[in-house]
């Protein structure tokens, strides 16, 4: 079962969150954000060129031009490859774990996995972030030594960073998942 | 909880059998480990599962059975699959089955109830695809190491996928048993094609025994005669000391006698630490090969020599000029190739004392138009004049044999870049030397100025340092006293900025000079704590540095138990470096910013590898 909403994040861009429920204890969140527009790459690439050729007629030197070229070259698969993320999605698996995956613009995927014994809650918490106060979907995780404090707060959906109605929905399917294990944890 | 089957990929497309593995009640999962194929006597069966486990101490069991209804024409052999639940009891039985026409796969398990023997009730399965070649030589390395959790404890306090990881390491001996033995059970597993191993591996495998032998004798020989107590004298444990060469020597010794040492590796972290040390000095001595080649090229060695004789100017040593001039015409007979560029050289050698020259007239006159104390400049100036002159005579003492010197020291680039690079942080110490004098003493002098200043401006306020209470306290002086303490106070002040340049521009000079050795210092260190070996299993085979493990949902159909696909996570490379670099010389400055500039305002001298002194293990 898959379906898909549109919401905003936090600064008023689209974002699209894609649902799937694989089965009862089993379900997927994609959120992505907006891919990198042509307009954006274009208007930086002509400041740059722009400063570089100005240089240049000051100093008559043609590497700059060339060194212009190549920073841009690099700057631009540096962006795409360790800056752009263009979708985050969370996997939350019954009795196995919670799974956070960021894919980059350049197709590099970058993926953690938490055991579902170190989980101790998922939950909506707020932060003050510059002059707005936000909300985030955090997890909670066990403090190994002494199980009942916490030692972690691991945030998800950190670089696409959804509102609140989003989140209210990512929340409670993750409820009913972690009450469903904490019932069958609990009896033996 | 859901029951997870962990199956392995290898024995997706094998025969119809039993499956044989762990059961994990903790997590309420299963771990395949193999098949087992028709025909089998159960009582052969039970055997070499009991041999598995004394010698494995893993509680491997017959956990259920393996239908591949694609290959199988019979459809009578899953009823006899269903009786099998009765010999090889095991509670939960899982029944696996790949149906024929679908790619989606069938799972139950079946408990039995306590109260009700007969009746089963039917629990909800999750496959759990897994590689297990990869997962068998991947070290899982845990996200965080508390402080306080003790280094042996990891088997019993480890988190559930590290005891899958550890299962299939240990069933090592399970997987021994191939195709082509004869033995009376068929198995199928990641092996069963063939035991995996490289005659290169083997070889060296036999070859290491006596070489390592002979190799840690003869180490063991050199670090006898490094640590007899003739070094222990004075000027020789000076020298020790104060240069790095030894230092650095003595490093890379201690590493290759835990290269070469007979004992075998403990630990994975063991055998890394060694291969890593291996690496580094097989790529130590490759760079310093390369050095050695490419200075006895085009007589670099000459041009080198010619540039670091300091010859003086015209106009005040003239005589040295000529006598220099004839020395590098006898030192570079064949310098035909890179004549154009000795002109070159020989100006800028000739500059570095120059310009020191011209510093020290330029102190001596108005510097930056600040009036200077004329006669107190004169002395100063005069005096570090005359030890420059000392020192260029010095050198040019030496100049002839410079050449020869610098070709043996080159000689020793083939113990490895290190070394060389050592050897210059040494030369560049040496050759710079008056330098250190003339901060030396321009820090004394400052330091002095300092101290006398304080006590006479107490004495002017009225007041008196007290020792023994280490505090300021209050004093009435004669008026005498207070005369002369006011007039000596007087005069310090007005000598304080000619003092205070003096020591400004020394002190720069000395940290210029420490920086650029320090610079030398971290790549020497960069190159004996860089885990290469480590870096490059990451980039090669990256499943054997493993962070944690990521999961993928599999095709999924409505009705069918949940496919997941289980690969490795590799460590990301800033991890591998930090839990993989070497322990280096550890000459790091103690000091803090704040404490630097303390120590620089009153005149305190710094030393910067002072600490080489407490050595660390």
């Amino acid at each position: 079962m898959e379906d898909e909403r549109s919401f905003l994040d936090i600064c008023g861009g689209p974002l699209t969150l894609r649902r799937r429920y694989y089965s009862s204890y089993c379900r997927e969140f994609g959120l992505s954000s907006a891919r990198l527009s042509l307009r954006s790459v274009t208007a930086v690439t002509c400041t740059v060129w722009l400063v570089a050729y100005g240089l240049f007629t000051l100093f008559e030197n043609s590497m700059i031009l060339s060194s212009a070229i190549f920073i841009t070259i690099l700057g631009l698969l540096g962006y795409l490859h360790f800056v752009k993320i263009d979708q985050e999605t969370l996997l939350i698996i019954d009795s196995l774990g919670i799974q956070m995956t960021s894919s980059y613009a350049s197709g590099k995927e970058s993926t953690t996995f938490i055991e579902m014994d170190k989980v101790k809650d998922v939950i909506v918490n707020e932060a003050i972030y510059m002059q707005k106060v936000i909300y985030y979907l955090c997890i909670l995780l066990k403090d190994p030594v002494k199980p009942h404090e916490i030692s972690q707060v691991v945030p998800v959906f950190q670089s696409t960073k959804p509102r609140l109605d989003c989140l209210i929905e990512v929340y409670r399917s993750c409820q009913e998942i972690l009450a469903r294990q904490k019932a069958t944890s609990a009896s033996p | 909880m859901v029951l997870k089957a962990f199956f392995p990929t290898c024995c997706a497309s094998a025969d119809s059998g039993l499956l044989v593995g762990r059961w994990v009640p903790e997590q309420n999962s299963a771990v395949v480990l193999a098949v087992v194929h028709f025909p089998f006597i159960p009582i052969q069966v039970k055997e070499l599962l009991a041999q598995v486990q004394k010698v494995s101490q893993v509680h491997v069991a017959v956990l259920g059975t393996w239908c591949h209804r694609q290959q199988e024409p019979k459809e009578s052999l899953g009823h006899f699959l269903e009786g099998l639940g009765a010999i090889f009891s095991h509670d939960p039985w899982l029944q696996l089955c790949r149906e024929r026409g679908t790619r989606f796969w069938s799972c139950k398990a079946y408990h039995q109830v306590s109260t009700t023997p007969d009746k089963s009730i039917e629990d909800q399965v999750m496959l759990i695809f897994y590689d297990q070649r990869k997962v068998l030589l991947s070290w899982l390395h845990p996200p965080t190491v508390l402080p306080d959790c003790q280094a042996g404890d990891t088997t019993a306090s480890a988190g559930g996928l590290a005891d899958i990881f550890d299962t299939v390491a240990r069933s090592e001996v399970l997987f021994q048993n191939n195709q082509f033995d004869e033995g009376p059970v068929r198995l199928s597993h990641w092996q069963s094609e063939g035991v995996e191993a490289s005659i290169l591996v083997e070889l060296t495998k036999q070859a290491s025994g006596p070489v390592c032998l002979l190799l840690a004798s003869l180490l063991s020989l050199l670090s006898a005669v490094s640590a007899c107590r003739l070094w222990k004298l004075w000027p020789l444990s000076f020298i020790r000391r104060k240069l790095s060469t030894c230092e650095q020597l003595q490093h890379r010794l201690k590493h290759l006698s835990l290269i070469f040492s007979t004992q075998k590796a403990q630990s994975p972290t063991q055998l890394m630490k060694k291969a890593n040390m291996l690496v580094s000095v097989l790529i130590d001595v490759a760079l310093g090969l390369l050095l050695l080649s490419w200075l006895h090229n085009n007589n670099r060695i000459g041009q080198l020599a010619n540039a670091l004789v300091p010859v003086a100017d015209v106009s005040g040593f003239g005589l040295c000029h000529i006598s220099a001039s004839t020395c590098q015409v006898c030192l570079s007979p064949g310098a035909g190739v890179g004549s154009f560029q000795l002109p070159e050289l020989w100006e800028y050698g000739e500059r570095v004392a120059e310009e020191l020259q011209h510093l020290l007239q330029w102190l001596m006159g108005a510097p930056a138009g600040l009036k200077m104390n004329r006669a107190l400049d004169q002395v100063l100036g005069r005096f570090f004049l005359y030890h420059i002159h000392l020192w260029i005579s010095y050198i040019h003492l030496m100049s002839p044999f410079i050449e020869h010197i610098l070709w043996h020291v080159g000689l020793s680039a083939c113990l490895g870049m290190t070394v060389a690079l050592s050897i210059l942080s040494d030369i560049i110490a040496l050759l710079t030397f008056h330098i250190y004098c003339f901060y030396v003493y321009g820090a004394r002098l400052y330091c002095l100025k300092i101290y006398g200043l304080s006590s006479l401006w107490r004495l002017f306020r009225g007041k008196k340092w007290n020792v023994l209470r280490q505090r300021v306290d209050s004093c009435s002086y004669d008026l005498d006293q207070l005369f002369i303490g006011t007039l000596l106070f007087t005069i310090l002040v007005f000598l304080l900025p000619t003092t205070a340049l003096y020591y400004l521009v020394f002190t720069l000079l000395r940290l210029l000079v420490v920086t650029v050795q320090g610079m030398i210092h971290l790549l020497v260190d960069l190159i004996n704590s860089l885990p290469l070996y480590s870096l490059g299993l990451r980039l090669c085979r990256p499943y054997r540095l493993a962070a944690g493990v990521k999961f993928r949902v599999l095709e999924q159909e409505a009705g069918r138990p949940l496919r997941l696909l289980m690969q490795i996570n590799p460590l990301p490379y800033n991890r591998v470096v930090h839990t993989y670099r070497l322990p280096s010389c550890g000459c790091h400055p103690k000091h803090s910013w704040g404490s630097l500039c303390r120590k620089l305002f009153f005149g305190e001298l710094i030393y910067p590898w002072r600490q080489r002194e407490d050595k660390q293990d």
